[in-house]
């Protein structure tokens, strides 16, 4: 991994969620452009959902977790390419 | 007949609770659990233990097929849901009833009569019971706006219909503040949840969350245990909760009693259950909701009252008439709950999942701790915050404090975050200790 990609990592052990809602379109493909501040996966921890966003725009290069995995605090969820 | 086997389909302090009042008379119990709890101190004291899927929720606890796939394979007479998961899920009770295994709470369409909330307004409105006044809908303008309020009254306070957290709410004391607050009020919330759409409530001064814990049995008899004080909230979820109430005098206990009674016999409502108040500074008090379970905070009532409400849903479940009257049940001293949550008070309230290292308990006089935690148990992600509940009794409300800060002074959980601390704040604070509470409390508390 280079030294420019940028990587969304937990900020809460809990579950890993790729869209918003069970059923709902993943937020976010790998390849896909993305903006700064978009959405790009959810982390549920004891019933509370927090929405995890982009601070750089660029390509998601990797999404490194399958949707519903139990993930720790500080585990690298997506490596993004930053622009 | 009373149950052999009854299977606790829950987790937690809750489930300990249940096997608790099972073991006490004499039924066997069957524990479920999902893989993240096979270590679980409820698997350990049930009887016997099924797993019933996956860490998720939504494939262990909340499914229905499990759970009574495990109680048809353990011959489990009855299935007590505890609070949460599957307990006020009408579908649950039905299945429960299709497989002829008993509910331990109300009847399916009782259940469901419970949680209609605008079939309830009705019935209520029927009955001459308050529920808060305001606009059903969303307001088209602030003309609408203004006919509503001369008709509920001033003050009154305008919500976001996408809002929530106390975001875009605006009150108004008289109609020139209306018109001007109507357009704030929309503007504020098209910034803030997309959508401008907002409705009218007359607005509560000081209110304060007051409950009443009532039993019915099959057979139309029905008592209340007085109320509960839960106005000690942040977000909506109460945190700290007493019994008595230090604003409830006999008068108006025994008028929320009277209430509570004909809103249960309105809707045949069987078993446990708890009506929801809003207070207002005046005493006059608005219906809110039925919560048709057992409820987390119901051991404050069976301190002052000496009711084991959980053994009670099982008797009326198992068809046997309430054995106690009204005018058996005599308020005793004082009792206090909080809730100990794996959450960071300094970071927001933040969950805090992990492992605890080491934990000191409490004790001594007056001292009940209900737990599934334990020295090196690992507080998972997957279910709610709760991992206890410190609960004191003493012979009134200043000794009550003064137990509670004693207690948790004693407290030591290492290892992760918890809610102890910031609860020692709250009992050191001059208008907590007065009794000078209202649900905005914890807001506005410096």
């Amino acid at each position: 991994m280079g030294e420019k990609t940028y990587i969304i990592i937990s900020p809460v052990m809990g579950t890993f969620y790729r869209s918003t809602a069970p059923g709902e379109k993943f937020l976010v493909e790998e390849g896909q452009k993305i903006n700064i501040s978009d959405i790009v996966c959810m982390i549920e921890s004891m019933k509370i959902f927090t929405e995890l966003r982009s601070e750089q725009s660029g390509i998601v290069k990797k999404i490194l977790v399958e949707n519903e995995d139990p993930v720790m605090k500080n585990q690298a969820l997506i490596e993004i390419e930053p622009d | 007949m009373l149950f052999k086997k009854i299977l606790i389909a829950n987790r937690g302090e809750i489930a300990i609770r249940v096997i608790r009042a099972c073991r006490e008379m004499g039924i066997q119990t069957i524990a479920v659990f999902s893989d993240a709890d096979k270590d679980s101190l409820h698997v350990k004291y049930a009887d016997d233990a099924v797993n019933i899927g996956p860490a998720l929720s939504r494939k262990s606890y909340l499914s229905i097929d499990n759970i009574i796939d495990a109680a048809k394979k353990t011959k489990a007479d009855a299935i007590h849901p505890g609070y949460g998961f599957l307990s006020e899920n009408a579908n649950f009770a039905q299945a429960c009833f299709d497989n002829n295994i008993i509910f331990i709470g109300p009847c399916a369409q009782c259940i469901a009569r419970a949680g209609d909330k605008s079939a309830a307004r009705q019935t209520l409105t029927d009955l001459g019971i308050r529920v808060i006044p305001g606009s059903d809908d969303i307001l088209s303008s602030s003309d609408l706006a203004c006919d509503i309020a001369a008709k509920v009254g001033y003050p009154v306070i305008l919500k976001a219909a996408g809002g929530g957290g106390g975001r875009g709410m605006r009150i108004a004391n008289n109609k020139e503040e209306l018109v001007s607050a109507f357009s704030t009020a929309s503007g504020e919330a098209r910034v803030a949840f997309g959508n401008p759409d907002i409705y009218l409530e007359k607005y509560i001064e000081k209110p304060r969350h007051i409950e009443i814990q009532i039993l019915g049995d099959n057979f139309g008899n029905y008592i209340h245990l007085a109320e509960r004080e839960c106005s000690i909230q942040l977000r909506y979820q109460k945190l700290i909760e007493e019994s008595p109430s230090s604003f409830v005098d006999e008068k108006f206990r025994t008028k929320l009693g009277k209430a509570a009674i004909k809103i249960a016999k309105a809707i045949k409502y069987t078993n446990a259950g708890t009506m929801e108040f809003l207070v207002d500074k005046n005493k006059n008090f608005y219906f809110m909701e039925v919560n048709a379970r057992v409820q987390v905070e119901h051991p404050v009532t069976e301190l002052v009252t000496g009711v084991d409400i959980v053994q009670q849903q099982i008797l009326i479940a198992s068809g046997e008439k309430l054995k106690i009257k009204q005018e058996d049940i005599r308020l005793n001293g004082w009792s206090m709950e909080c809730r100990i949550n794996a959450t960071d008070p300094n970071d927001n309230f933040m969950p805090s999942p992990g492992l605890i290292e080491s934990i000191i308990f409490p004790g001594g006089p007056g001292i009940r701790i209900d737990t599934h935690i334990h020295d090196k148990y690992m507080v998972t992600p997957f279910y709610d915050s709760l991992i206890g509940k410190l609960i004191v009794w003493a012979q009134d409300r200043p000794a009550a404090i003064n137990r509670m800060r004693r207690a948790l002074a004693e407290f030591e959980i290492k290892g992760i975050e918890t809610t102890i601390g910031f609860y020692k704040k709250v009992f050191e604070n001059n208008g907590f200790q007065k009794g000078d509470i209202d649900t905005h409390f914890l807001e506005n508390m410096k």
